[in-house]
């Protein structure tokens, strides 16, 4: 027996980044907000406490503050021929859960997608022509454009706090930031965190080789920061415990420290954690959502009758409620028609391990985002003329953590156990230093999401199938990326240095990243797209899906800094153009 | 158009039902300012419907229910009754209240303004909720020897203002001393339970905390604090040096932070101005001391990430420990439990984030605390009492005895 409750004026569906943003920014626009949120209340009080927060044993190898694959997981493939298994373990991404999301356990990479990113379609087109396109690519414009977003770039990281150093403002190139980046209207809130002994290095060697090394930007701050909602944040102590844990210094910045604290004081905002929302409602016309029906631990079932349903899970969930709830036309990779599930991409990696003498790194003296970067192999920063693929990568190196229990890199050779296993971690420990690639994943007709024919959840209903590879194109970018790395991380002193690059079929198993896009996408087409501009579902316009979801392919970047951009994106359309007249925002 | 009808609506009410709401509003400014609904109210319970068990030195006291219920509430008292029982301690039955009700401040609140919280309290939700209000033991059960007590320690004088003085500061006496009954924790207590006036806001123990010296004295007091920093710590629990946590959290939460900005900084000129007292340094305890080495170890393993290795601590999340006066009274029992149980601050619009000190408890033993609390209490210039093992271990079996 479903018990229907009052109506709300909004319905927010998951409590992260995204979520507490509409929610916090709803509810000061005079609606009635309920956010419903699967996982449990997370705070830094209660739940990040010095000490006990860094536990590697529990948070990162245990797991402890990820979605359990009991309550969700999904089935994987290589590709449309395979039978799709579920993944009872979570390996290459590991998806957040609770209050915070991913917001939690990230590292605090944030990032601004570069300009050409936002209409690469056109911009392959324009420089090398379409036949340059990878085949059976499904790469297209986003319908937005930087310049539209950076007042939204801009606001997001003043509630985060980002430490970094501008490389273009309004125009002009600034000394020592990124000359590639899109113009920014004024410089980060804070000052870039202090670099590495490893980070000094490269960026010697990465700009002795005529690259332009930069900070990479962080959400781990350097410096004491009050944020625009009033939310006090504290300088990082360095301490490496940042991704897979919640940071117990109120440094990184996450819901928790930027958004909840503020959130919870609105009077018309409520939060319902710990239920799990199993469908948005539709209208009988199926034109309408009438709100959402939910379930709490106690296996209750309610409907939430609202206005306003927002999206706000995380990318791949997003995708999966659209599915379940039929809320426009799923893809058909056969027929290449429908939208939800279609343009599912992900991130690529490549790398160089050095290893060095007489050196002293200090690893244990890391932070999530601290590191230096070099943006010239990215995006469409290079000509792509002679080497036959499309995208790019943000180089890096600095040291995210050096833990006991996850990092002790050894030289090639060394046995995985006994003595001189344990001799080669001890002699290795300090001396190592790698310079990594972070890159992007075009979109392709046969890599997409939908819903698993054979496997249920527990609440009975159908997983979702992801069906995935990496493409030529990313194992050329990937194979290309190792070379780059390698040079530098050479021209930095090591003595040896291994690389790394994509090799055989994506496999679920070792974690790569958890940078999942696509699946509900933004763009100027509803027979390509599942939102328009505004992350406006085209088919029910008072169903808005915030996340990285909505990009069309994934960029040579982590996705956090343009998922805030376009949350407040959507919002000042939500709440300057929709609430005024609600309906479609852009006609299909 | 809309505006002007709300205004000429507003000229058709009855001037009489303009100075009840008037005087109802006034009367929640004031119930506000002397932090009411803090006592009055029970863990999960209605506003203002009592139940609140406080902890006293004679015994647990269970606060009154206020709402205006006829049985349970004072539904049937009259504006006088209300005056006498603030002014005197005395109820409409003629039953003796106990000066954990801080009447003996509250006689010197004026007659107009018990009225208004009154008529303030007069408007709220009846709450049936019958408290049991005979829970001290005997002899202190007996209520009459409160007519002996009050004929001792009850001043029962209105305030009146001091004329060399400025209008601010008055009104800061007026509230302070008065409604505010900052005194009633900040004060010692005698042997029976009254105030010590001789050493007026001078720091007492009270519910298992440390409420500090609030005189002017620059090492103890608030004396090195400027009126705009007692008026931030008041209006959002936090300035520069300190963050506000335990039963302080509560007065700002509910009080200070509601309060208008103009009667804070009355109260800041009040207490800048009204004098200091507080004992000198005393010689701090030599770097080479045994507990200062242990101490200084523990200090940077566990506390330096925060609050810096050199006390500095970071404005609005980590409390400064260098030169905070909190950490110096001479009663370490916050500094103890704070470090064995944790603490959280106040939540504020002005200060959001009520960020929280975890409990170490579990994993510091007596000695290990009291010798990082003797390093904190002796470093960077600070000087205080060394503190002692037992100390620690006191504090530690209360917040046991304590646990739900």
């Amino acid at each position: 027996m479903t018990r229907r409750l009052p109506r709300k004026d909004v319905v927010v569906v998951g409590l992260g980044w995204t979520g507490s943003i509409v929610a916090l920014e709803l509810a000061r626009a005079g609606l009635s907000v309920v956010a419903i949120e699967r996982g449990p209340w997370r705070d830094t009080a209660t739940d990040f406490n010095i000490g006990t927060a860094p536990d590697e044993l529990r948070y990162a190898v245990r797991n402890d503050a990820f979605l359990p694959p009991k309550v969700e997981t999904l089935t994987a493939r290589n590709n449309i021929s395979q039978r799709a298994l579920p993944m009872r373990r979570w390996g290459s991404f590991l998806p957040g859960h609770g209050v915070g999301g991913a917001g939690i356990h990230w590292n605090g990479q944030t990032w601004r997608f570069l300009p050409d990113d936002f209409r690469l379609r056109s911009k392959i087109v324009e420089r090398y022509g379409e036949a340059f396109l990878p085949a059976d690519s499904t790469i297209q414009d986003w319908g937005v454009t930087y310049s539209e977003l950076e007042p939204h770039y801009d606001r997001f990281e003043h509630v985060l706090g980002i430490s970094g150093k501008a490389g273009n403002i309004g125009g002009k190139l600034q000394d020592g930031g990124n000359p590639f980046e899109g113009a920014r209207s004024r410089e980060f809130p804070t000052e870039p965190m202090a670099p590495s002994h490893a980070q000094n290095l490269f960026a010697k060697a990465a700009a002795e080789r005529g690259l332009h090394p930069f900070p990479r930007p962080s959400a781990n701050l350097s410096t004491a920061y009050t944020n625009t909602y009033g939310c006090k944040m504290a300088p990082c102590t360095y301490c490496g415990f940042c991704e897979r844990f919640g940071c117990a210094n109120y440094s990184k910045a996450s819901p928790q420290t930027c958004v909840l604290p503020v959130l919870v004081r609105e009077p018309n905002f409520e939060a319902r954690t710990e239920c799990e929302v199993t469908k948005v409602n539709l209208a009988p016309d199926g034109k309408q959502a009438t709100g959402v029906t939910y379930v709490d631990a106690a296996g209750e079932e309610f409907e939430q009758p609202a206005d306003l349903v927002i999206v706000c899970a995380y990318a791949i969930f997003n995708v999966r409620l659209l599915l379940l709830s039929g809320i426009g036309k799923p893809y058909d990779p056969q027929r290449n028609e429908g939208v939800v599930g279609r343009n599912y991409a992900y991130q690529c990696g490549a790398g160089a391990t050095g290893f060095f003498e007489d050196t002293k790194f200090n690893p244990f003296a890391g932070a999530g985002s601290n590191a230096t970067a070099a943006d010239d192999y990215n995006s469409d920063n290079f000509d792509h003329g002679p080497h036959g693929f499309v995208g790019g990568a943000s180089m890096s190196c600095g040291h995210s953590n050096g833990r006991p229990i996850l990092y002790h890199p050894t030289p090639p050779g060394t046995p995985a156990w006994g003595s001189k296993w344990k001799r080669a971690v001890r002699d290795t420990y300090q001396r190592v230093a790698g310079v990594g690639a972070q890159g992007s994943v075009m979109s392709y007709r046969g890599n997409y999401l939908d819903l698993d024919p054979t496997y249920k959840d527990p609440l009975g209903r159908p997983l979702m199938r992801m069906t995935f590879d990496f493409q030529d194109n990313e194992r050329k970018l990937s194979a290309w990326m190792a070379l780059r790395c390698e040079e530098v991380a050479k021209a930095m002193g090591a003595k040896q240095v291994l690389t790394g690059k994509l090799t055989g079929p994506w496999s679920t198993v070792p974690y790569q990243t958890t940078h999942n896009t696509g699946g509900a996408v933004m763009g100027s087409d509803p027979k390509t797209s599942v939102l328009n501009r505004y992350l406006q579902s085209w088919d029910v316009p008072n169903v808005f899906v915030m996340g990285a979801s909505a990009f069309p392919q994934n960029a040579g970047y982590n996705p956090t800094g343009t998922v805030g951009a376009l949350t407040y994106w959507a919002l000042e359309a939500i709440i300057g153009k929709y609430l005024k007249s609600p309906g479609a925002l852009v006609p299909a | 158009m809309r505006a002007a009808g709300l205004v000429l609506l507003a000229l058709l009410l009855a001037p009489v039902a303009r100075a009840e709401d008037a005087q109802v509003a006034r009367g929640r400014a004031l119930a506000t300012a002397g932090d009411c609904v803090a006592c009055h109210t029970a863990p999960g319970g209605g506003d203002f419907a009592g139940g609140l068990a406080l902890e006293t030195p004679f015994g647990i006291i269970r606060t009154a229910n206020l709402t205006p219920d006829k049985t349970t509430g004072i539904g049937t008292w009259s504006a006088e009754d209300f005056r006498v029982a603030m002014r005197e301690g005395v109820r409409p039955d003629g039953m003796h209240l106990y000066p954990a009700f801080p009447y003996p401040y509250y006689a010197r609140v004026a007659p107009a303004d018990v009225d208004a919280i009154f008529a303030y309290l007069r408007t709220l939700k009846p709450v049936a909720n019958a408290v049991d209000r005979d829970t001290l033991p005997f002899p202190y059960s007996i209520r009459g020897l409160m007519r002996g007590w009050n004929l001792l320690f009850l001043g029962g004088q209105p305030f009146t203002p001091d004329p060399k003085r400025s209008a601010e500061f008055n009104r800061g006496a007026y509230l302070a001393e008065g409604l505010g009954h900052c005194g009633a924790c900040h004060t010692p207590l005698e042997r029976f339970g009254s105030s010590n006036n001789a050493a007026y806001l001078q720091a007492n123990r009270i519910a298992g905390w440390t409420a500090p010296n609030i005189t002017a004295d620059a090492r103890l007091g608030i004396g090195a604090w400027s009126i705009e920093e007692i008026v931030a710590y008041l209006h959002t629990g936090a300035n520069s040096t300190s963050l506000a946590s335990g039963p302080m959290a509560e007065v700002v939460t509910h009080s200070t932070s509601q309060m208008p900005v103009e009667d804070l900084r009355a109260i800041a000129v009040y207490l800048k101005e009204r004098g200091a007292a507080g004992a000198p340094a005393p010689a701090p305890v030599a770097p080479n001391d045994p507990a200062m080495q242990a101490g200084q170890a523990i200090f940077v393993d566990t506390c330096g990430a925060c609050h810096g290795r050199d006390g500095a601590g970071v404005s609005g999340v980590f409390p400064r420990l260098a030169g905070n006066p909190v950490v110096v009274q001479d009663d370490p029992g916050s500094l103890a439990r704070v470090v064995l149980g944790g603490a959280r601050a106040a939540a504020t619009s002005g200060a959001p984030t009520s960020p929280a000190m975890p409990a170490f408890g579990y994993r510091l033993d007596d000695r290990q605390v009291a010798a990082v609390l003797t390093y904190i209490r002796n470093a960077w210039g600070n000087a205080a009492a060394a503190v002692p093992p037992a100390a620690v271990g006191e504090m530690r079996s209360a917040l046991v005895a304590r646990a739900p």
